[in-house]
């Protein structure tokens, strides 16, 4: 008994360098991820980012059709590397559905004509409220809604060229 | 041996600020003392998803700024901060909260102090008696 | 050539704390070991210091073409900051640390009159082993003297957050509590080793224990400080990893010395007390392994490094286990201390010992507990200010009560009542609850009780001074009780903060008058202003308290190279508290300002000032005491 009681301290101190050892070899991933997958989508309404443009609303969701939920921002760098390949995936057929976050119209149409439009509907999300009820912490993301509205996929980041087959194998089962 | 190399914390979020001012309730206490210090407990407990170890109250990251208009707007309309705390916890995981909640996971977090209390307590009064 | 030296004397001191293990690992030689090591520890320690001063050189010369000056340094910054500049980095804050690591080895050599040749023999032998792995570490992957071939033209500057007087003070003296505990340490393992543990250990023990907690108290406070000042956010403690890393030494020095006393005193708490010294100097290397390798999210970010971390990892692991398995190894070996009673000074030490020591264990759990989690389930979980607030306020509290009657009992056996000495404490504690229930009914349970406490711990330091000549009450009782006071007074002030703390945010136009607690905040312009690597907004603020007008210059400053922003807060601190500003953003015509009103904040650090002022008289008082007794005996036998 007091043996044992004298190999706790060891036994503390290697639990310990475990945890170091473990954390030193896999280094800490600063993503945090929605916990909303398997959930329906927040309901939401918001105004047209672009004027002439349709507004969003989380009920177009459910209409049997899954689709790619999109944030970005005019401001966001990354997302400018991301927009040939959300046009990419509009060209194999997606529906993308847009959100810009903290943004203004004229800069929105701005960055449209710049790098490319592949969106369906474009919603203004002026004080980060929808980002935030999606569980998203940052500008680009995207989720993969299926067709009855429930988020089954996120993509946290910049899509690239390796991450498009990802996300059309996520989109085939959301059908 | 605390020294400061905010620089990485501070210049991330302002390389990727918005052209949009600070929303209305960011820096804007609510009228009524009571919400307001409610909500900035709740704040205090609340970890910037920007910068990592900082508070969305002490954060200058504008989405921490956008988590403090969350928050006020709801405790202004008469929500509990348990209810508000639940909201980011469902969209963010327990991750988002400086308060571990207390479930199976953490059950050693929060017993832990108590048996440690006990159990020393318990060795030195049996070596006391035993030397008596 | 300055570069070299350095380097070489590094290298010579290494030899030498080779040589002084190999003395102490040969049994034949085990008798004149500490004679050996003497003169060698002596050496190491002023070629290390020696070697700090090359660097030191380097760096107010500004010689670039040692790489470290060059990625750190700028020649156009200020002589204090070139001096301290030397440690605001990774290479130089580590030989730093060793060289606190080899002086202290150089002083236990020289002035370890009254320690037994064997166990000074076997303890150099220890502190040798210790520096030896951090001059490997220091030598094999954090080179300080390393050049750069071709020198660059300038230097890449030190990080504007760092150019602070906070830098000049606070990392060395930290640096001294967290090392001096190697020779409590290494004096364990020495003992342990000799299988002497006893009275004459711990009166040897003693003032290196004093000594670095005091240093550590200065350290700590000092940080919080700067922190308080230097991040804008008006917090003075965050709960932070970096932060705890600091804590936990303090938390296992702190029980040390109360146990050391026991130890001192009567003899009691052996095995407790050479538990205590290991689980010290190692909670300082978990600090510095902590801090490095970068393996917690922290707001005060270092120099990380994940391969040093390794390495770091590493010694921690030879010598931690090293000492915890020779420690479990002859604890059943060391004898058993003299009786006491439960309700006895020992007693009321070992329950101190406890709550310090739980205090401890809640830190490392909430800091690691992430970690930990993540590594066995993969879930991210966070633990902060709430969690610590909870857990550690009520042990504190605990620990306060206990405070009030602990130092009036006798050693061994209280049979007196006490109620004479507690009374006035009993008073002015019922009084401070009924007036802040009165005064204050909304304020935290905890606040009320840290007020309470506080409070009435005021008249109970002192009562251990009460009815003595206070000419003749010995130095260290007099430090008891001003580190006491401190803890009240410091106390006081967390409740008082925490309680009292008023917020004020507001777009404000120029011109336009602002109220918080019982301050008035005329905002009367902003202006921009040049220094030499920045520009920034400077608000000027006429603030007054009833009294005289004073006025406050917050910025919001932008520095050049490399871009950062800060604010730079302005502080107005009266007789009873702080009025902290914080200039914000620009938004149309407004600017946004952050006020706060801290009732008594300032007592916060000038208690823990009082507390490292009761240390450091204690320590004088001791060694004054020990030095009269050696003359005594010396006269005895003459």
């Amino acid at each position: 008994m007091k043996r044992a009681l004298l190999l706790v301290p060891l036994a503390i101190l290697a639990l310990f360098v475990a945890a170091a050892l473990w954390r030193l070899s896999s280094p800490p991933d600063p993503t945090i991820r929605s916990r909303l997958a398997g959930q329906p989508l927040p309901a939401f309404s918001l105004p047209a980012a672009v004027p002439g443009r349709p507004a969003l609303d989380s009920a177009a969701f459910a209409d049997g059709q899954p689709r790619l939920l999109n944030l970005f921002a005019s401001w966001c760098v990354p997302c400018i590397a991301e927009a040939p390949m959300l046009l990419e995936l509009e060209r194999r057929g997606v529906t993308i559905e847009a959100i810009a976050v903290r943004d203004r119209p004229e800069d929105v149409a701005r960055f449209l004509q710049r790098h490319g439009d592949p969106f369906r509907r474009i919603g203004l999300d002026t004080a980060s409220k929808v980002q935030l009820s999606l569980g998203s912490a940052g500008v680009p993301e995207s989720f993969v809604i299926d067709g009855r509205g429930i988020i089954r996929y996120q993509h946290v980041g910049v899509i690239t060229a390796k991450d498009l087959p990802v996300l059309m194998a996520e989109l085939e089962k959301a059908r | 041996m605390i020294r400061f190399a905010l620089l990485f914390l501070l210049a991330a979020p302002a390389l990727a600020d918005s052209n949009l001012p600070p929303s209305p309730w960011a820096d804007r206490q609510l009228p009524d003392a009571r919400q307001e210090s409610a909500a900035l407990a709740l704040m205090q407990d609340i970890r910037c998803l920007v910068c990592q170890g900082q508070s969305v109250a002490d954060s200058d990251a504008e989405m921490a700024g956008d988590m403090r208009a969350l928050i006020r707007e709801r405790i202004a309309a008469g929500e509990q901060p348990a209810a508000v705390r639940t909201w980011l916890i469902e969209r963010y995981g327990d991750w988002v909260s400086f308060d571990p909640p207390v479930k199976p996971l953490t059950w050693p977090l929060w017993a832990g102090p108590l048996l440690l209390l006990a159990a020393g307590g318990w060795l030195a009064a049996r070596k006391l008696r035993r030397r008596r | 050539m300055i570069a070299e030296a350095g380097l070489a004397a590094l290298y010579l001191a290494a030899a030498l704390a080779l040589m002084q293990l190999a003395v102490s690992l040969v049994p034949a030689l085990a008798p004149q070991a500490a004679q050996v090591a003497r003169p060698l520890a002596l050496a190491q320690g002023l070629l290390t210091a020696a070697a700090f001063a090359c660097l030191i050189v380097l760096f107010v010369r500004t010689d670039l073409s040692v790489a470290l000056v060059a990625a750190n340094s700028h020649s156009a910054k200020p002589l204090l900051y070139r001096f301290a500049g030397t440690w605001g980095n990774h290479e130089g804050s580590m030989l730093l640390w060793v060289t606190v690591l080899a002086l202290s080895g150089a002083l236990l050599a020289v002035a370890s009159r009254g320690i037994p040749e064997r166990m000074l023999g076997a303890t150099l032998g220890a502190q040798a082993a210790l520096a030896l792995g951090f001059y490997a570490f220091l030598l094999l992957a954090s080179n300080p003297f390393a050049r750069l071939d071709p020198a660059p033209v300038e230097g890449q500057g030190l990080n504007p957050l760092l150019q602070d007087p906070g830098l000049a003070f606070h990392p060395p003296t930290l640096y001294l509590g967290y090392v001096g505990l190697s020779v409590a340490f290494s004096l364990a393992v020495g003992a342990l080793i000799t299988r002497d543990v006893g009275p004459v250990l711990a009166r040897a023990m003693r003032p290196w224990v004093l000594g670095s907690w005091v240093f550590l108290t200065v350290g700590i406070a000092a940080g919080s400080y700067w922190a308080y000042y230097e991040l804008g956010w008006g917090g003075w403690w965050f709960w932070d990893p970096v932060e705890n890393a600091s804590l936990m030494p303090w938390l296992a020095a702190t029980a040390l010395l109360h146990s050391v006393s026991v130890l001192a005193a009567r003899g009691g708490l052996r095995t407790w007390t050479m538990m205590l010294a290991v689980v010290a100097f190692s909670m300082s290397m978990v600090g510095t392994f902590l801090v490095r390798s970068g393996i917690l999210t922290s707001v005060h970010a270092f120099a990380v490094d994940p391969t040093r971390g390794g390495f770091i990892l590493a010694l921690l692991l030879i010598y931690v286990g090293g000492a915890l398995a020779l420690f479990a190894w002859r604890a059943p070996a060391v004898g058993e201390g003299a009786r006491f009673a439960l309700v006895s000074r020992e007693g009321a030490l070992v329950l101190n010992n406890l709550l310090l020591s739980v205090i401890l264990a809640v830190v490392f759990l909430g800091t690691l507990y992430p970690l930990m989690v993540e590594a066995a389930t993969g879930e991210k979980l966070s633990v902060g200010p709430p969690y610590f607030d909870a857990v550690v306020g009520p042990l504190a509290l605990l620990l306060m009560l206990l405070l009030v009657v602990g130092p009036l009992l006798r050693w061994r056996r209280h049979e007196a009542p006490l109620t004479k000495w507690v009374a006035p404490s009993l008073l002015a504690g019922v009084a401070t609850l009924a007036a802040t229930i009165i005064l204050a009914p909304d304020i935290s349970l905890l606040s009320r009780l840290g007020l309470v406490l506080g409070v009435a711990l005021v008249p109970a330091s002192l009562m251990p001074l009460a009815g003595r000549s206070l000419r003749r009450t010995p130095l260290a009782t007099w430090g008891m009780a001003i580190a006491h006071l401190g803890v009240a007074v410091s106390v006081i002030g967390m409740a008082s903060d925490s309680a009292f703390s008023r917020e004020r945010l507001a777009a404000a136009r120029p011109g336009e008058q602002l109220a918080v607690g019982p301050w008035l905040v005329a905002f009367n312009s902003v202006t921009p202003v040049a220094g030499p690597n920045w520009t920034a907004i400077e608000a000027e603020l006429a603030v007054t308290q009833g009294g005289s007008e004073r006025v406050l210059k917050p910025q919001a400053r932008t520095f050049t190279s490399p871009v950062t922003e800060t604010s730079e807060v302005a502080i107005a601190t009266a007789w009873n508290g702080q009025l902290y500003t914080v200039l914000g953003r620009q938004s149309g015509q407004r600017w946004q300002l952050r006020l706060w009103w801290k009732p008594f904040v300032t007592l916060i650090w000038l208690g823990a000032g009082l507390i490292a002022l009761g240390g450091l008289v204690s320590l004088i008082g001791r060694g004054w005491t020990n030095r009269r007794t050696r003359r005594r005996l010396a006269e005895a036998e003459l």
